[in-house]
């Protein structure tokens, strides 16, 4: 909110004077007269500080300017842009094939799921359909990522609202899962893994079989986490009606993912708008009733154990479904390596795909998915080229982290750090 | 595909808010399965509360605000607007027409979350929005001049930073390419030559077809001829971008649906 309309809601300010020389005492205090009780009342002066850029709980390169009364926040002001890579600037100069990594560098805790918004963006231009292994795979590697995400957030904001065990019991099985994405794509955080039609790679029966394994594995380390955190009395104090979000102001302030349902709104893009089959899923989404940070916590909690519950479904699925993993429209996906040895075609199409890439017609489109931190988006301009013309991600994030002002005001200065925990910030996405 | 709505209830969608609209929208189009309506762009504040309020859409939440740049255009930005309404499970994409100097109304009064997304379409494009609360730059640097997503800003900026150690601070020095930038269109001779057909709009004319080109013209000035009212909706895919709108508002809403999708 402006400055002027800030101070407006507060007279305080405004009538604020430099005090008179004696009316200064030894610690910058200004004495005011005594008032008609006989009481003197202490004016205390309002305090800036910077919260960040290199907090250890802003999460990333976050810099808020607090406004402080004693230890209440007045007013909260973010500012972001630290991480600004210039993404969107960047993909218009590149094909939709160089542009799917720089998805995995905006949200880097679930980079799987960012892709998925792109390559469904350009599948709903092209008109073309994901096999149906490359969907199940898709949607595995999307829970995993659900999970990485969620692992992240849950234990972290335990850590800062004091507790220290958590995280490291928590990234043991983000290590567990990272490995998964390395042995299926390569790489353990930007995976680059999701094409136009599918995914890039089939993935091998004994990494299926463990990812089925650790579903298992899984159960009893959340159960340990939940008995560390749950009941936990300090962790309770500090987060139990902190931040209450109503639904209504939810929808106005454009909240998404856990933060509408954190506050009694069953609203999951899964299910109301699903993709990539999510509808033939068995799964529930967990509602919270209050709002608060807690509630938000809880619900992160049990996403995860549903996400387990889909990731175990896709295993089932992927023992059966035989098949390829990518279309096999010659002109969208790269020709098999072995038909490129003996195909005048698939070395055309394989020399075309990767110089030139795949023209996009023209039109625009907007697509989404449910991102373990809200809604994802992608506003994608194509003109017919083989690059995009402008492409706008909205990042849940950004909206969350607009209402950083508003959720903070009257509260603690300690409780800063538990609500930014809450809201779920990735600077990656945020920034761009 | 996220949401699959079929393309006439969209229509009736858009023709009904049309309706509702009351001047505040001018025209809409259904593409790839989605609808965006075109907005009258003085009056944007109005359509979103009607949207926002009227029980038949209840379009409660604003996704985001994206700006956008055609330099061609007389008015060369779009801003879009994309709502959710969570009771109806419908999306729908609001956009409109402004250049540098013209402000757009700022809907934070409607919508409370547009705040930071003007502010970045501000950052990122220059577009003013009137009665914005606080319309300061939100993801560039400090002290940065331009605005980088506008096509006419090299990909690369003008500015680099290194940190210079005899100074002890960072430096700004103007951008040092080692190699020059190559952009290629990629934009094949052969398939700009089909688009030199009669009816399809052109882009230029191979050497030896200019009888061809000739003739061409005069079908399409003939056809312009015969059919002024007619909306030109099939252009090729090279020159869509480049549609001159001078009026800022789709005059002609046009309710064919996409062109076929072209593949070289």
């Amino acid at each position: 909110m402006a400055d002027d309309a800030f101070t407006a809601q507060n007279p305080s300010m405004q009538t604020e004077v430099a005090p008179a020389p004696e009316a200064l005492n030894q610690r910058g205090m200004t004495i005011t007269p005594i008032d008609d009780f006989g009481v003197p009342e202490t004016k205390v002066r309002k305090f800036n500080i910077n919260f960040g850029p290199q907090h250890p709980a802003a999460h990333g390169v976050l810099r808020l300017v607090l406004e402080l009364d004693g230890e209440v926040v007045e007013r909260v002001d973010p500012h972001i842009g630290l991480l600004h890579r210039g993404t969107e600037k960047l993909m218009e100069a590149r094909t939709y094939l160089q542009s799917i990594p720089y998805f995995d560098r905006l949200d880097y805790v679930a980079p799987m799921n960012q892709e998925h918004a792109f390559v469904l963006a350009i599948e709903q231009m092209l008109g073309i359909v994901p096999t149906e292994r490359g969907q199940i795979i898709r949607v595995m590697f999307c829970e995993i990522g659900r999970i990485l995400s969620h692992i992240l957030n849950v234990t972290t904001q335990a850590m800062d609202v004091g507790a220290l065990t958590p995280p490291l019991w928590g990234f043991e099985e983000r290590e567990k899962l990272m490995v998964f994405y390395e042995r299926a794509t390569g790489a353990r955080l930007h995976a680059n893994y999701f094409r136009p039609g599918g995914v890039h790679q089939d993935l091998t029966p004994a990494l299926i079989e463990d990812i089925g394994a650790w579903c298992d594995s899984f159960m009893p380390v959340m159960k340990d986490i939940d008995g560390l955190v749950t009941g936990n009395r300090i962790f309770k104090q500090r987060n139990v009606d902190i931040g209450v979000v109503s639904k209504e102001e939810a929808y106005a302030r454009g909240f998404s993912g856990v933060m509408v349902r954190g506050s009694g709104v069953a609203w999951d893009l899964r299910k109301s708008q699903p993709y990539d089959g999510y509808e033939t899923y068995d799964f529930d989404i967990p509602v919270g009733n209050n709002g608060d940070c807690y509630d938000r916590y809880l619900v992160r909690m049990e996403e995860m154990r549903q996400s387990v519950r889909i990731m175990k479904q896709c295993v089932e699925r992927l023992r059966v479904t035989p098949g390829p993993v990518l279309t096999e429209d010659g002109k969208v996906a790269p020709p098999r390596r072995a038909d490129m040895k003996r195909s005048m075609e698939s070395l055309i199409h394989h020399f075309k795909l990767y110089t030139e890439g795949f023209h996009v017609p023209a039109g625009e489109v907007y697509t989404c998915v449910e991102a373990p931190k809200g809604e994802f988006g992608v506003y994608l301009v194509a003109d017919g080229t083989n690059k995009p013309y402008r492409c706008h991600i909205r990042a849940p994030g950004f909206a969350h982290l607009q209402a950083m002002d508003w959720m903070n005001r009257g509260h603690l200065l300690a409780d800063v750090a538990a609500i930014l925990g809450s809201i779920d910030i990735v600077f990656g996405e945020v920034d761009r | 595909m996220t949401l699959v709505v079929a393309n006439d209830e969209l229509k009736a969608m858009g023709e009904a808010i049309i309706a509702d609209a009351m001047g505040s929208a001018v025209g809409f189009r259904v593409e790839y399965g989605e609808l965006s309506i075109v907005a009258q762009p003085n009056r944007i504040v109005e359509l979103l509360t009607i949207l926002r309020d009227n029980a038949a859409y209840r379009f409660i939440q604003l996704t985001m605000i994206s700006g956008a740049d055609y330099p061609d255009r007389a008015r060369r930005f779009d801003v879009v607007y994309q709502l959710l309404s969570f009771a109806k499970n419908r999306r729908l994409r609001v956009k409109l027409q402004t250049d540098e100097d013209t402000p757009v109304p700022s809907v934070v009064s409607v919508h409370p979350a547009a705040d930071w997304y003007e502010r970045e379409a501000f950052d990122m494009y220059g577009i003013f929005f009137e009665g914005h609360p606080d319309l300061r730059r939100i993801l560039t640097d400090y002290g940065f001049h331009g605005h980088p997503l506008r096509k006419d800003f090299p990909m690369t900026g003008y500015v680099e930073v290194r940190w210079d150690e005899a100074l002890k601070r960072v430096v700004y020095e103007p951008v040092k390419l080692p190699q020059e930038f190559r952009a290629f269109d990629f934009l094949s001779p052969w398939e700009g030559a089909r688009a030199a057909l009669p009816g399809q709009g052109y882009e230029y004319v191979l050497p030896g077809d200019e009888k061809a080109f000739d003739k061409a013209e005069q079908a399409m000035s003939a056809r312009a001829a015969a059919s002024l009212t007619e909306p030109q909706t099939s252009m090729s895919a090279v020159t869509l971008t480049s549609v001159d709108q001078k009026s800022g508002t789709d005059p002609a809403p046009s309710h064919a649906p996409p062109p076929p999708a072209k593949k070289g």
